[in-house]
């Protein structure tokens, strides 16, 4: 592993519902700058591992540190998630959506970085024809883009996207890579989960593949694409 | 378990019975009422645990609330010890209203009426009675949470009780202790009520104790359960 | 400052969902409609006792309609799991939770305004007492609904039969708050007796829990 500084770092973080081990003891360390696609099946706890990075669910036993703080809800502002829901108001425009979400980062914080204009942001991802259309109206790789948006807007330095190109057509498939190639060379760290890895291959530097509840594999390659 | 058992039984149930004794056989008859007056030795001091326990109830929950991040174990017992006393709770405050009911149909006439402490007693009641559904329909680590937030609210209820006898114009007999100079009981009547409050105390004592036991037994056998779980599969993937 | 901010803007984007979809107001207002019409059937609304059973249904009729709207409150989030993006945001969760109280005793108050003509021509009403007062117990006690109700929809969001147990959970609180809004409404639509101390009560029910309120609700909203 390339001897970047981590982002993240999990030691022995186990999730169990019930009698339901939904994380087994995961311990990794993931560098920082770097983009990381994490594979597996159904169930073997790819968007459990998100959520727990992102604060919002609790580990049952371990120690998760995110971007060198122990406290994930403490640093959720540095972070930013999406889910495979797309987190955003069917009946609101793009830009009303955008605009409500940017209001709460600013008035929270006005001293952070700048981040993006809702204008901007939905020009990055390629819908700066269609700000004033209810996302409801979307279709579901519209509806994404816009969530990337959203998210994209605050700037976050570690990026969770849970299966950010499901049911997504081609275009928007292929614009949210673009975006997020961009991203990778402006040295955010990334972990998206997908069940395409062919189509997350050009901006990734390791496949991790998850099985039951673990990171079973991990394969990293050279920033040229080939394998290391 | 079986400590507590040999231990708090026989002294529970010995000060019971030396308080139905004094209640049913030494205290002298009440005046206008008569017999009947002798559930007051039942009904009062049931009435009083049914006002105490929601304060370990609310003390647990206040600590569960405070340390359940800082220290997840200790907060479980916490966890525990509230649960016990709002089940106790409720225990007592059925017998309260049961017993009060029957009294006030020997002396007022009727079974109910709706004047402040019994409305406020009653609503006690219904405040541990969702507070245990809260804990019934909700699954998963948030359980402990919302209940104990919910109990924080059950809790501030408690007072308001306790003030609304002053508030409200009430049927029910002003407060017999405490009241001012008319008020207070026949000397005579002391041992008696003073032994059953004892008495019921231990009882209900004990009965959180059981519980709260029970309920670590509980919560150690989940998290085996949930250590199984992370173990077992784990062979099952090598 | 900012949190005023914040607060208006989660206010804002409240109103503009309920504006375009109504799914509130409309259930509520109708549902209130219903109960009043059906309790002037269960009870003879003549001139007489109308006064003094009319405090009793005009509340129960708001408090059973106010908790179909504090119901879609936060399911509103639930969908599109906006509700997640809410937690991720660096905005105090109080401010939520606030933004949704003003909400919510916002639509009550508009379903008061068109039932309270209504109640008063099928009841034949006319406050004997200081009619007045009427515009300090109608806020103070939707207060006291909506802001429990609000809170507790939100501890119900994650359970079981979600709607089933807001008003179980709800109702027994809210009973001296009832209790309260009931004796002085009657108090002052007969004028027998003086509202005061009902009034005194309800402000501070209202003071003591919204406090409350506001404090707990980040542990509800990251209960898990």
């Amino acid at each position: 592993m390339p001897s970047a500084t981590r982002a993240i770092h999990l030691n022995e973080v186990s999730k169990v519902y019930g009698d339901f081990a939904a994380l087994r003891k995961v311990t990794a360390e993931l560098s920082a700058g770097k983009t990381f696609v994490i594979l597996g099946q159904n169930g073997a706890g790819k968007s459990t591992l998100l959520r727990i990075l992102a604060g919002l669910i609790r580990p049952s036993f371990g120690k998760v540190t995110v971007l060198g703080s122990q406290d994930v809800a403490a640093i959720r502002r540095r972070i930013g998630y999406l889910s495979h829901d797309s987190m955003v108001y069917d009946e609101l425009t793009a830009l009303e959506n955008l605009g409500y979400a940017a209001r709460l980062y600013a008035d929270a914080d006005p001293s952070a970085e700048p981040m993006w204009k809702p204008e901007e942001a939905l020009d990055l991802v390629g819908l700066d024809a269609a700000l004033d259309r209810p996302v409801g109206k979307f279709s579901q790789g519209m509806r994404q883009r816009a969530a990337l948006a959203r998210v994209l807007m605050s700037k976050p330095e570690l990026l969770l996207l849970d299966e950010p190109f499901s049911n997504v057509d081609f275009a928007s498939s292929s614009k949210m890579l673009q975006v997020l190639g961009k991203l990778r060379a402006e040295g955010k760290t990334i972990l998206l989960t997908t069940h395409q890895p062919e189509l997350a291959r050009p901006i990734a530097d390791c496949f991790c593949t998850m099985h039951e509840g673990q990171i079973a594999a991990m394969e990293f390659f050279s920033p040229e694409g080939s394998a290391a | 378990m079986k400590r507590t058992l040999q231990v708090g039984l026989p002294i529970a149930l010995a000060i019971l019975a030396v308080g139905f004794y004094q209640a049913i056989f030494v205290a002298p008859t009440e005046a206008t009422m008569g017999e009947v007056q002798r559930i007051f030795y039942y009904h009062v001091p049931s009435a009083i645990m049914a006002l105490l326990f929601p304060y370990v109830n609310f003390a647990a929950s206040a600590a569960y609330l405070l340390i359940r991040r800082s220290n997840p174990l200790r907060a479980q017992a916490a966890d525990a010890l509230a649960l016990a006393a709002a089940e106790v709770t409720l225990v007592f405050a059925s017998i309260g209203l049961a017993t009060g009911m029957l009294w006030g149909r020997a002396a007022w006439g009727i079974w109910w009426t709706w004047d402040a402490r019994l409305t406020s007693f009653l609503m006690l009641w219904l405040l541990y009675v969702s507070y245990l559904l809260l804990r019934r329909f909700t699954a998963g680590g948030q359980t402990q949470t919302l209940a104990a937030v919910l109990s924080v609210f059950a809790a501030i209820d408690v007072p308001i009780v306790y003030m609304s006898i002053r508030w409200w114009r009430t049927q029910h007999p002003s407060p017999v202790f405490f009241g001012g100079p008319d008020t207070g009981i026949d000397p005579h009547m002391v041992p008696a009520f003073v032994l059953n409050v004892a008495g019921w105390f231990a009882w209900g004592v004990l009965l959180v104790t059981l519980r709260y036991q029970l309920q670590r037994k509980r919560q150690r056998a989940d998290q085996d359960a949930t250590l199984r779980a992370l173990e077992s599969t784990l062979q099952s993937v090598r | 400052m900012n949190y005023a901010r914040t607060v208006w803007a989660h206010l804002q984007k409240d109103l503009r969902l309920e504006w375009r979809s109504k799914d509130a107001l409309n259930g509520m207002l109708f549902f209130s409609l219903l109960v009043v019409v059906l309790f002037s059937f269960a009870f003879d609304p003549t001139m007489a006792v109308s006064r003094q059973i009319a405090g009793g249904i005009l509340w129960v009729a708001l408090l059973f309609a106010s908790v179909t709207a504090l119901n879609q409150t936060w399911t509103r989030e639930l969908r599109n799991r906006v509700l997640d993006a809410q937690r991720m945001a660096p905005s105090p969760a109080s401010a939520l939770f606030l933004s949704k109280v003003l909400a919510n005793f916002l639509f009550v108050t508009m379903i008061q305004v068109v039932l309270a003509p209504l109640f008063i021509i099928f009841y034949n009403l006319r406050a004997i007492g200081q009619g007045w007062l009427m515009l300090l117990v109608l806020p103070l006690g939707t207060l006291a609904l909506v802001v429990n109700g609000t809170f507790f929809a939100a501890l119900s969001l994650r359970t079981r039969n979600r709607e089933m147990l807001l008003p179980l959970i709800l109702f027994p609180v809210s009973v001296p708050a009832l209790l309260a809004m009931v004796q002085s409404t009657t108090a002052i639509l007969t004028g027998e007796s003086d509202p005061g101390l009902w009034i005194r009560m309800l402000s501070g029910y209202d003071i003591i829990f919204v406090t409350l309120c506001l404090l707990l609700f980040e542990t509800v909203l990251d209960a898990e």
